[in-house]
C-alpha cells in the first residue's frame, strides 16, 4: 500500500506524516507541489505547515499547484484524501470540503494536547476507530477556527459527516465544535488536529492518532 | 553623487559624519592609517558598522579569550569559538551545532519583528555550519509581569518567537521567562538554535565562512536587499535607549519566515551535493560584514559588483546596501564548473540567487558600482582586527553593602500555616507560575522528534531514528546571583544548566553563553562582566565542558540603571538512548523520593526573598562544582540502568517548588517527610545547588541507594509518591489540583486578551 504526502513551498509536518504512515505499514510516497503526478499512489495526505508562508489566505495559494489538478480528480474518483490543518485549509479553499477555518478567536497561535471524541467511525481515514471514541492528539494551529453557515453546518451534522469534535474548552471558536469533516463520499478528509504526532509514545502525548494511518488501510483492502 | 575611491583620493579632507554613525575620533583615525587616504562614504559605512560593539567585540574581546586559553582538554568540540557556531561530536557519526544569541534591543523597539529577527539569525547561523536545524528556545527577560509595558513587550516578543518559528517549522523545547524590575525598559530575548550534521570522515559536512580559490564565485541569494534594518547594529545595539529623540522603529529588520524555511531547503541540497567551497548568513552588518569575513577568511581578495545586488527598493544607495540587515539572505563561494547546478538548486526553491563577485588574488575587498571603485580595503582590518579597548573596571562601590545586607533580616515562616500560606504565594508569582500560556503558542512538536520539552528540566531531542541517539539542551541564568557576585554567578547558571541536562539522562559536553550586561563603559558594568567571564571560564574548566560560542551584548540599560547582570548559559549533552530519558513528573504511586545533595541556609538572591519580599541582597549560593559533577554522574548512570522513573532539578524556590513542579506535572501527589536536624523553612526554599528530586521505583531502591553510598553521594529518602496531595508531614498539605490552578492562573490574568466579540463565540 502506497500513501502519498505531498510537499509544497513552506509544509512542515511532510515528514511527520511519511513517519506516520510507515509506522501504520505502508509506503510513504513523497509528492511534489510542482509535479502533476501522483506516482499511483492508493491515498494521498496534505500535511500541516504554512504553505507558501499563507501570507494571502491558508490554502488560498496551495489549491492552485499543479499536484492540485490531480488530488481534486482523484477525490472525485474516490482516492482516499487527508488534509491535516493546512491540508484541511486547502481542501477547503480547493472546494473538496465546505467551510473554511479563520484566525483562532483567542487571537493566538495555540499548541496543545487537545481530547477528542471521533464522531464518525465511517470515513475512509477513521474506520478503525467506534464512534464516540476519545482520543487525544496534538493541536497546533494560528488559523483553525471551522466556520461555515447554518444550513451547511445542519448538513454536515445530518449527514454525519462532523468527523470529530473538541471535547473541553473549544481551543479555537470552532462552530459547533468541529475539529474535522468528511466528504459526502466518507473518503476525503480535514482535521484540524495532528494526528501525526501522536504515532509514537516517545514523541507524542500517545499512539491515539495512530487510527487514521490504520483506517485508510483496512479501507483500502476492503475496497 | 556616489563618493569613490578616486573622489576620496581628489578630496582627502572632506567632512565625514563618522561620529553620527558611532565611531571614535581615535577609530577613525586610525582607519586613515590603514587606508592611507580618507575613506569613503561606503568605506566608512563598512568600518563603522563592523567596529560596532555588536560585531567586533571590541570591549569583551580581552576577556573573551579566556574561554580559549582556559577550555578543557576534549575530544568532542570539532569547531570552538570563532566560527558562526560551534560544532560537538555526540557520536555515532553525527555532531550537533548549537549557539544563543541575543536580539535585546530590537525586541524592545518592535518586539514582534524584534524577537522573529532573533530567531530567524540564530537559525541561520547554524544553517550555516552545514547543519539542520532541529530545534531552537529561548530564554527570555522582561519587566515586572504586571507593569503596563510589559503588557506591551511580551505578547508581542511571543508571538514573534513562535510566529517565526512555527513558520520555519522548528520545534520550541525550552528556555526561560523571568521577570525583574531591571529588564522594565530592556527586555532579554535570547534565542538558541539547535542542529545536526553528519561531519563525515573527511569533515567535509562541516561547512565553513571562506572564500577561496581564485576565480571562485561569489553568490548572493535568499531575499532581496531592502532599506530595513539599516544600521540596525551600530545603532540600535550599540547605543542606550533614550526618553526622547526621534523613533528608531525603521531601524529594526522585518523578518519573513517562509523564505527562510526555503532557505533552509534550499542550502541543505546545495551541501548534500557538495556544491559550495564556503558559506556565510548575512545578519548584523549585512553585506559589509559577509564579504569582509568570507574574504578574510579566505585567500584575502575579492571584488563585488554592488550594482548587481537584487534590491526590493531600487532607490537604496551603495551605502545603504552594504549596511542593509534584511533578512533571510546568504553569501556562498561557488566553484565556476558547479555554478550552473547551484544555480538550479536555487530556483527549484524558487530561491532568487545572483553572483555578484568573485575571488581575486589582490588581498584586497573591492567594490564597485556602476564601474567605479567604491570600497578598496584590506578585508581583516574590517572583519578581524578592528579595535580592541581595556575597559577600566572595579569593582561597585556599593558592592560590600550589598552583600552586607543577606535576607537574615527578613521574616521567616514558622508554622505549618505560614509555610503553606508562603508556598502558595510562591507558586502563584510571576517567576515560578507556569509559563505555559507563552510555551503553548510555540509548536514543540513538528519534526517528530520532540522527547522532552519545556516545563521539563532539558529540552530533549531524537537525532537518529534507527539507534535512538539523542541530544538536550537546557539554558540557565540567575541575574540576581549574578548581581550579588557576577564571578559565583556566572557559575551558578552554569551548574544550573549542567544540572538540568544530567537530570533528564544526559551527559554534559559543550556550552554556549549570551553575556547580557550594561554599559561597558561603566567600571562597575565592565568588573561585573570581568568577573562573570572569569567565573565562567574556570567552571567551564572544572566541569570539562568547552564554550563553543556564543554572543555579547552589551549597553542594556535604561537611562542610567544597568539590567542585572545575566550570563544567560546553554549547555549541551548526549543521551545514547533516549528511550531511556528521565521525565520530571511523579506518575506511579508508591515509588520512593530522594532529596540529593546537601542543603545549607542559603537564601541570598532567591525567588522566595524576591518574590515574597522584594529583597536582594548577602550572597548567592556557594558553588559546589565537585558536588555538581558527582551528582550528574549519578543521575546519568541511575537513568541509564533504569533504576529513575522521574528526576527533577532544584532551584529557584527550593525543594518545596520542585515538589509542586512534579506534583503538578501529572496531577500526581507525594507525602513528604522533611529532613532532620534542618529547620522546615530552609528545608524547603533554601536554594543550595548541587540538589534534586528523584522518584526510585520500590524494586529499584537498593540497587539506587548502593549506588549512591558507592560514589558518597548524599541522600535522603523523603516521601513517597502518593494519592493527589501534596502532603508534607507535620506541616501542612495542599490538595495538588488547588497547587496546579494556582500555577496556571498567573499569566493568563494578566496577559490573556478577552476571546473575540464576532459572531464565531455564538455559533
Amino acid at each position: 500500500m502506497r500513501i502519498g504526502v505531498v510537499t509544497f513551498p513552506g509544509s512542515l509536518d511532510d515528514g511527520d506524516a511519511r513517519r506516520a504512515v510507515r509506522i501504520a505499514g505502508a509506503e510513504p510516497v513523497a509528492l511534489w507541489h510542482g509535479d502533476a503526478d501522483l506516482k499511483s499512489v492508493d491515498a494521498v495526505i496534505l500535511p500541516g505547515g504554512f504553505s507558501y508562508g499563507d501570507y494571502l489566505r491558508c490554502g488560498a495559494i496551495a489549491r492552485f499547484a499543479p499536484v492540485m489538478s490531480e488530488v481534486i480528480a482523484g477525490a472525485k474518483r474516490g482516492l482516499p484524501v487527508l488534509g491535516i490543518c493546512n491540508g484541511f485549509q486547502i481542501l477547503c479553499e480547493a472546494h473538496l470540503l465546505p467551510g473554511a477555518l479563520i484566525r483562532n478567536d483567542v487571537r493566538r497561535f495555540v499548541c496543545k494536547d487537545q481530547r477528542l471524541r471521533i464522531e464518525s467511525a465511517s470515513t475512509a481515514w477513521t474506520s478503525d476507530y467506534s464512534a464516540g471514541q476519545e482520543i487525544v492528539v496534538p493541536l497546533k494551529n494560528g488559523e483553525g477556527g471551522f466556520v461555515a453557515d447554518e444550513a451547511t453546518l445542519d448538513r454536515l451534522e445530518g449527514e454525519g459527516r462532523v468527523v470529530a469534535r473538541y471535547l473541553g474548552d473549544n481551543p479555537n471558536g470552532s462552530y459547533r465544535d468541529i475539529a474535522g469533516i468528511a466528504s459526502e463520499d466518507g473518503r476525503v478528509v480535514g482535521l484540524m488536529p495532528h494526528p501525526e504526532h501522536a504515532v509514537e509514545e516517545l514523541t507524542g502525548p500517545g499512539t491515539d492518532g495512530l487510527g487514521f494511518f490504520t483506517s485508510v488501510l483496512t479501507s483500502l483492502v476492503s475496497a | 553623487m556616489t563618493d569613490t575611491v578616486k573622489a576620496a583620493q581628489d578630496a582627502p579632507d572632506a567632512e565625514q559624519p563618522y561620529r553620527e554613525l558611532g565611531l571614535k575620533d581615535d577609530e577613525y583615525a586610525r582607519i586613515r592609517e590603514i587606508l592611507g587616504r580618507r575613506p569613503t562614504s561606503s568605506e566608512l559605512a563598512m568600518y563603522s558598522v563592523m567596529w560596532s560593539e555588536h560585531c567586533s567585540y571590541k570591549s569583551s574581546k580581552v576577556h573573551l579569550r579566556q574561554f580559549g586559553e582556559k577550555a578543557p582538554q576534549t575530544d568532542a568540540l570539532l569547531v570552538g569559538v570563532g566560527e558562526n557556531a560551534g560544532v560537538v561530536d555526540i557520536g555515532g557519526g553525527w555532531a550537533a551545532v548549537f549557539k544563543v544569541e541575543s536580539h535585546n534591543h530590537p525586541s524592545y523597539v518592535e518586539p514582534y519583528q524584534g524577537a522573529a529577527t532573533g530567531v530567524g539569525g540564530i537559525v541561520r547561523d547554524v544553517l550555516t555550519m552545514g547543519a539542520r536545524p532541529i530545534g531552537v528556545m529561548d530564554p527570555l527577560r522582561f519587566g515586572p509581569a504586571d507593569a503596563p509595558d510589559t503588557r506591551r513587550v511580551l505578547p508581542g516578543v511571543v508571538a514573534g518567537v513562535g510566529g517565526y518559528g512555527n513558520c520555519l517549522g522548528l520545534p520550541n523545547i525550552g528556555g526561560e521567562v523571568v521577570f525583574d524590575e531591571t529588564y522594565a525598559g530592556n527586555p532579554l530575548v535570547n534565542a538558541l538554535c539547535v542542529g545536526v550534521l553528519k561531519p563525515g570522515e573527511d569533515g567535509k559536512g562541516i561547512k565553513l565562512a571562506h572564500a577561496s580559490g581564485l576565480g571562485n564565485l561569489v553568490v548572493l541569494f535568499g531575499a532581496r536587499t531592502g532599506g530595513d534594518g539599516i544600521g540596525g547594529v551600530s545603532v540600535l545595539a550599540s547605543e542606550t535607549f533614550e526618553s526622547t529623540g526621534p523613533t528608531k522603529r525603521p531601524a529594526v529588520q522585518v523578518g519573513d519566515p517562509f523564505m527562510e524555511k526555503l532557505l533552509i531547503e534550499c542550502c541543505l541540497e546545495l551541501f548534500a551535493e557538495d556544491l559550495v567551497v564556503g558559506i556565510q548568513d548575512l545578519g548584523g552588518a549585512g553585506i559589509s560584514c559577509a564579504t569582509s569575513e568570507l574574504a578574510s577568511a579566505g585567500d584575502g581578495g575579492m571584488l563585488v559588483d554592488l550594482d548587481r545586488v537584487p534590491l526590493r527598493d531600487p532607490s537604496l544607495a551603495p551605502e545603504e546596501i552594504l549596511m542593509s540587515e534584511s533578512q533571510e539572505r546568504m553569501m556562498a563561494c561557488v566553484e565556476p564548473k558547479h555554478i550552473e547546478r547551484f544555480l538550479a538548486v536555487c530556483k527549484k526553491w524558487d530561491i532568487p540567487a545572483t553572483v555578484i563577485g568573485s575571488v581575486t588574488d589582490t588581498g584586497r575587498l573591492q567594490i564597485d558600482w556602476h564601474g567605479e571603485r567604491i570600497v578598496d580595503v584590506p578585508p581583516r582590518t574590517v572583519a578581524h582586527e578592528g579595535p580592541v579597548y581595556e575597559r577600566p573596571y572595579a569593582r561597585p562601590g556599593d558592592q560590600d553593602a550589598l552583600q552586607a545586607s543577606g535576607p537574615e533580616s527578613l521574616p521567616r515562616p514558622s508554622t505549618g500555616e505560614e509555610l503553606r500560606a508562603e508556598l502558595l504565594k510562591l507558586v502563584a508569582a510571576p517567576n515560578v507560575a507556569s509559563k505555559a500560556w507563552v510555551t503553548d503558542q510555540y509548536d514543540r512538536y513538528v519534526l517528530g522528534g520532540t522527547v522532552l520539552a519545556q516545563p521539563e528540566d532539558s529540552g530533549m531531542l531524537r537525532v537518529d531514528e534507527e539507534t535512538n541517539l539523542g541530544l538536550a539542551i537546557a539554558t540557565d541564568g540567575n541575574g540576581r546571583f549574578a548581581r550579588l557576585d557576577p564571578y559565583a554567578g556566572a557559575q551558578l547558571a552554569l551548574s544550573e544548566a549542567y544540572r538540568n541536562v544530567a537530570t533528564t539522562g544526559a551527559k554534559p559536553l559543550a556550552v554556549t553563553n549570551c553575556l547580557n550586561f550594561g554599559s561597558p563603559e561603566d567600571p562597575a558594568v565592565m568588573w561585573q562582566f570581568a568577573e562573570a567571564v572569569r567565573g565562567l571560564a574556570d567552571a567551564c574548566l572544572e566541569l570539562g565542558v568547552p564554550v563553543t560560542g556564543g554572543n555579547v551584548s552589551f549597553y542594556n540599560s535604561t537611562a542610567d540603571v544597568a539590567i542585572l547582570p545575566t550570563p544567560v548559559v546553554g549547555v549541551l549533552g548526549v543521551i545514547d538512548d533516549v528511550t531511556r530519558r528521565t521525565p520530571m513528573a511523579f506518575d506511579a504511586e508508591g515509588d520512593v523520593i530522594y532529596l540529593l545533595g546537601e542543603t545549607r541556609d542559603e537564601l541570598g538572591g532567591s525567588e522566595w526573598a524576591h518574590s515574597l519580599h522584594g529583597h536582594l541582597g548577602g550572597l548567592p549560593p556557594k558553588v559546589d562544582l565537585a558536588a555538581e559533577k558527582l551528582l550528574a554522574e549519578v543521575l546519568i548512570n541511575a537513568s541509564r540502568d533504569g533504576l529513575l522513573d522521574a528526576a527533577h532539578d532544584l532551584a529557584d524556590g527550593g525543594l518545596a517548588i520542585g515538589l509542586v513542579e512534579m506534583a503538578i506535572r501529572q496531577g500526581r501527589g507525594a507525602r513528604v517527610w522533611l529532613p532532620e536536624g534542618i529547620d522546615p523553612f530552609v528545608a524547603l526554599f533554601s536554594e543550595s545547588v548541587a540538589r534534586a528530586v528523584v522518584v526510585v521505583p520500590r524494586s529499584e531502591e537498593v540497587r539506587f541507594t548502593d549506588m549512591c553510598i558507592a560514589r558518597r553521594l548524599p541522600h535522603t529518602r523523603i516521601g513517597v509518591v502518593d494519592g493527589d496531595t501534596l502532603d508534607v508531614q507535620g506541616q501542612f498539605s495542599v490538595p495538588v489540583e488547588e497547587l496546579r490552578a494556582t500555577h496556571a492562573a498567573t499569566l493568563p490574568a494578566i496577559f490573556e486578551p478577552a476571546r473575540d466579540a464576532s459572531p464565531l463565540n455564538a455559533g
